[in-house]
């Protein structure tokens, strides 16, 4: 069975007006910059809109906010502990940017931006880059040993450190393609499912309700993505500042 | 053997690997069912749903592997 539309044509970077910078570089609005740039409205809309009353009785626009702050609050206190919350801001900015990056791709004609691995990579990256740093700050020399176990045997250190090595530099890959494959996956079975509902006629009604099911999921998974990379930096995070 | 049966073939074997996905997350919730039958009061379906994800992820890096052999080379 053919397919009209090719089910990887949604992850299509199309540039929405062009800019050329000196140079030659091409720096183009895009449509995944227009829906970064929604995310972001829509992220500190909530959070300004929401904290402009401040009533003792929060409304519904105040209580979402508050629901947003309070979970990474506690996220953040359980996983890395008190010491933790001077990271808040940005641990927040990066839950709400990849939740509102999920959700926005799954508004029909919407652009899923966290389906591109370069944007999820260059997240993970500073993730990395930034816990690293924070670690190495905090412990100097020290930070070496998180890579050597404790109580074990000198002879299955020569294997563990490497290995210790290995998992710790493979982490940014992990977390960005853990993201970016949920994302794609998702919305590729989606297209592929949609594409047989025009192709089957009547009985298109059957990859049509499993599309109705798949959005289900897909909703589930945007929100359990963007939980699971935000508190999988703060794990990150606790072994920078407590070392094990 | 010509190239498209040969990608055909291999992104059908890449789709081996959402059998251990499969395996993962019914141990997941079996285990989750588990706790909370004995002890209702267990605060750990965070946790379930966090290793959901994370076993969920590991089948799609295989399926990311099938629809790159499919549709990018």
């Amino acid at each position: 069975m053919a397919l009209e539309l090719h089910p990887l044509d949604q992850f299509k970077i199309a540039p929405l007006f062009h800019i050329t910078l000196p140079g030659g570089v091409d720096a183009s609005f895009t449509n995944a910059a227009l829906f970064m740039c929604v995310a972001v409205a829509v992220a500190a809309g909530l959070v300004v809109f929401g904290a402009r009353r401040r009533d003792l009785v929060p409304g519904r626009w105040q209580s979402l906010a508050e629901l947003a702050y309070e979970f990474i609050a506690g996220m953040i206190d359980e996983n890395v502990g008190h010491e933790g919350q001077q990271y808040f801001t940005f641990l927040f900015t990066l839950f709400m940017f990849v939740l509102l990056g999920n959700l926005l791709g799954l508004i029909p004609y919407g652009y899923v931006f966290t389906g591109q691995i370069i944007v999820t990579f260059a997240l993970a990256a500073v993730v990395f880059l930034g816990v690293t740093i924070i670690g190495i700050v905090r412990h100097g020399w020290r930070f070496l040993t998180f890579f050597v176990p404790h109580g074990v045997p000198l002879v299955l250190l020569i294997i563990l450190v490497p290995i210790e090595v290995l998992s710790y530099f493979i982490r940014p890959f992990t977390l960005a393609i853990r993201l970016f494959a949920n994302m794609m996956a998702g919305h590729t079975m989606l297209a592929i499912f949609g594409g047989f509902v025009a192709a089957m006629g009547l009985l298109g009604i059957l990859p049509l309700s499993v599309d109705v099911l798949l959005i289900f999921l897909e909703l589930l998974v945007a929100v359990l993505q963007a939980y699971v990379f935000t508190i999988l930096s703060c794990l990150y995070l606790r072994d920078a500042i407590h070392l094990h | 053997m010509d190239l498209a049966a040969a990608k055909m073939i291999g992104a059908g074997l890449a789709c081996i690997a959402l059998v251990g996905a499969g395996i993962g997350i019914g141990n997941v919730f079996s285990a989750l069912i588990n706790a909370l039958a004995r002890n209702p009061a267990a605060q750990v379906t965070p946790f379930a749903f966090l290793g959901f994800a994370l076993a969920e992820a590991t089948g799609l890096f295989g399926l990311a592997i099938a629809f790159l052999i499919l549709f990018v080379f």
